[in-house]
């Protein structure tokens, strides 16, 4: 049985090798459909996978003030009473704003680090930041100040590349400056980060919050979660839906590549039959074929997929789903394949082909071989 | 011996343009005969000597091969006679293009699976007896017509048939190559075996080797009720 399907996998090759071009362009397109569909997922749950990574250092609770629905700055005395609540372990408040720098046409995130803030009048940059104003260490840039008065910076560190999924377009600097530029007066904070002792209480002392600072919203660290991960699934899906056009163009091509047999397989099948070949033999040379091609085109297209995600950072990709505004961050991200995506991907393109394959040959091998070289013939 | 027993075959059965090939053929071959049919296009040779090589099923009649009624036999045993003990030499070869020509010879002993190394020596004697040896390796369309007949022949005979069919064998060999065939046949039946051929050509039809002609028109055995 073996050495039979063994045989019969000998002639598949020769086969595939005498038709190199009519196989090597349905390789090349059925390799880049695959290459593409690998390249959003494998981006897509990795780019989540990091986001999920970075937020475990996050606050597990922010309280935010509310007025009129939005969010304003959070007196610094709410902060003596959030400290009362019992479960919360520390309290700080944070300074961060957004920033439209006309010159490059991009928001920046503007932050007073907890510790170590940098000394007034400098700040650290994000890598999207320096790329787009081309800073270095040791540059001075100068911003407008809310009273439209110019807030020079001394760049004095650039932030490490392998944050910048989250610190592309960031500037750290000190209070004051933060306070000046952004135009948020003393007394008054962006939100409070808060740890809580017990991780399983976050959401009583979210409501013990409410309670004591009714005009406050909580936003717990799983919520922030979530939204990252609606947002990349939402980019994801958009990216797939794009792609959804493209698989429809393969599933035609392909329809129109192994569901029509020529005139000179149709006779091969007939030789073959004739000289004692079954049906069996036929169908289970057109399943090797089909198995041949789709495979490779698999594992050509998820491997370049791989390194075109992981190696090379997605470079195709990283507009559609990264979408900082103008800061694209660059960063490597982790490698990490999820098997019930291999497995999906697989089923929604080697599956359909090689099912594909097999119908036409199958109707023309039930034939009496007889009738498929006479039909051939005509 | 291959006994057919008022064989009908007819093709796009029950629509305008259906044909009947074959219509009430009864007749004997016997084992390690030569057999001729005879006719002009379109007397049924072909479609005849497909229905004895079970290459096609009849439409009504029975064909037995010895004792068991091979007409009726299911599609998997079919393949496996034609496999085993008919060879078949067609008209125009039907030699796989990209091939090459050990390749092709080697082709009908796939299913049966045999040792590799012991195949490509049956394969390698074959076309040596057939004189052919120095084209084993090349592609079966840069052959001549004669060429590409014996590599037909040595594809019929890789799984040693006991009887070899072969359609008009001659219709595209010059008589040189003609009279090389007529040997080649002549050594089977020393060997032997059964040998059917379809042809109108008088060298094959007048040929001493021949016992037996049998000549067709409009599907029917001419001179049979």
């Amino acid at each position: 049985m073996l050495a039979r399907q063994r045989y019969l996998l000998d002639y598949t090759l020769a086969a595939l090798l005498r038709r190199k071009g009519r196989h090597l362009s349905l390789l090349l397109v059925y390799g880049a459909l695959v290459f593409a569909l690998a390249s959003v997922l494998l981006f897509g749950s990795a780019l989540r996978r990091e986001a999920r990574a970075l937020l475990q250092d996050a606050p597990e609770l922010t309280v935010q003030r509310l007025v009129a629905g939005r969010h304003d700055p959070i007196p610094a005395a709410y902060l003596a009473e959030v400290r009362k609540i019992r479960g919360v372990a520390a309290a700080e408040p944070r300074l961060w704003g957004y920033y439209y720098d006309p010159a490059s046409g991009a928001n920046y995130t503007v932050l007073v680090p907890a510790t170590d803030p940098p000394p007034a009048g400098s700040a650290r940059v994000g890598r999207g930041v320096a790329r787009s104003r081309g800073l270095a260490v040791g540059d001075v840039v100068a911003f407008r100040d809310a009273r439209a008065e110019p807030l020079p910076l001394r760049v004095t560190h650039l932030l490490d590349p392998a944050s910048e999924l989250l610190t592309a377009d960031l500037f750290l600097v000190a209070e004051g400056d933060f306070r000046r530029w952004l135009g948020v007066p003393e007394g008054l904070y962006t939100d409070l980060a808060l740890r809580v002792r017990n991780g399983r209480e976050v959401r009583t002392v979210a409501d013990k919050v409410t309670r004591a600072l009714p005009d406050t919203r909580p936003v717990l660290r799983e919520e922030v979660a979530r939204t990252y991960d609606a947002v990349f699934a939402w980019r994801e899906g958009v990216g797939l839906l794009l792609l959804c056009a493209a698989l429809f163009a393969f599933a035609i091509f392909a329809w129109d590549r192994a569901s029509g047999l020529s005139a000179e397989e149709r006779r091969e099948i007939g030789v073959l039959k004739a000289v004692g070949w079954d049906t069996g033999d036929v169908l289970r040379m057109k399943l090797w074929e089909g198995a041949v091609v789709s495979l490779t085109a698999f594992l050509l297209g998820y491997v370049l997929a791989y390194a075109h995600v992981f190696w090379a950072g997605a470079p195709l990709l990283a507009p559609l789903l990264k979408g900082w505004a103008t800061l694209y961050p660059e960063f490597r991200l982790v490698p990490h394949v999820e098997p019930a995506g291999v497995l999906a991907l697989f089923a929604l393109t080697v599956v359909p082909y090689t099912a594909v394959t097999l119908v036409p040959t199958w109707r023309a091998a039930v034939a009496d071989p007889d009738a498929v070289m006479r039909g051939a013939q005509e | 011996m291959i006994r057919l027993e008022d064989v009908r075959k007819a093709f796009h059965q029950g629509s305008p343009n259906e044909v009947w090939a074959v219509r009430g053929v009864t007749l004997t071959i016997e084992p390690g005969s030569v057999t001729v049919f005879r006719g002009p296009s379109g007397s049924g040779k072909t479609s005849l000597v497909s229905l004895v090589g079970c290459l096609a099923r009849p439409t009504s009649g029975r064909v037995r091969l010895g004792d068991r009624l091979v007409s009726a036999l299911p599609e998997k045993f079919l393949a496996e006679l034609r496999r085993r003990t008919f060879g078949f030499v067609f008209q125009q070869f039907h030699l796989v293009r990209g091939l090459s020509v050990l390749e092709n010879v080697m082709l009908p002993a796939y299913p049966e699976a045999p040792p590799y190394a012991e195949l490509r020596a049956r394969a390698e004697g074959l076309l040596g007896r057939l004189g052919i040896s120095d084209r084993a390796g090349a592609r079966s369309e840069w052959l001549s017509g004669g060429e590409a007949q014996r590599a037909a022949i040595a594809r019929a005979l890789v799984n040693d048939p006991q009887v070899l069919i072969a359609d008009e064998p001659t219709a595209n060999l010059d008589t040189e190559r003609s009279r090389d065939f007529l040997e080649i046949v002549a050594g089977l039946k020393a060997e032997g075996r059964t040998v059917i051929l379809t042809s109108h050509d008088p060298l094959v039809c007048e040929a001493p080797l021949v016992d037996r002609v049998v000549p067709l028109r409009d599907g029917r055995v001419e001179g049979a009720a």
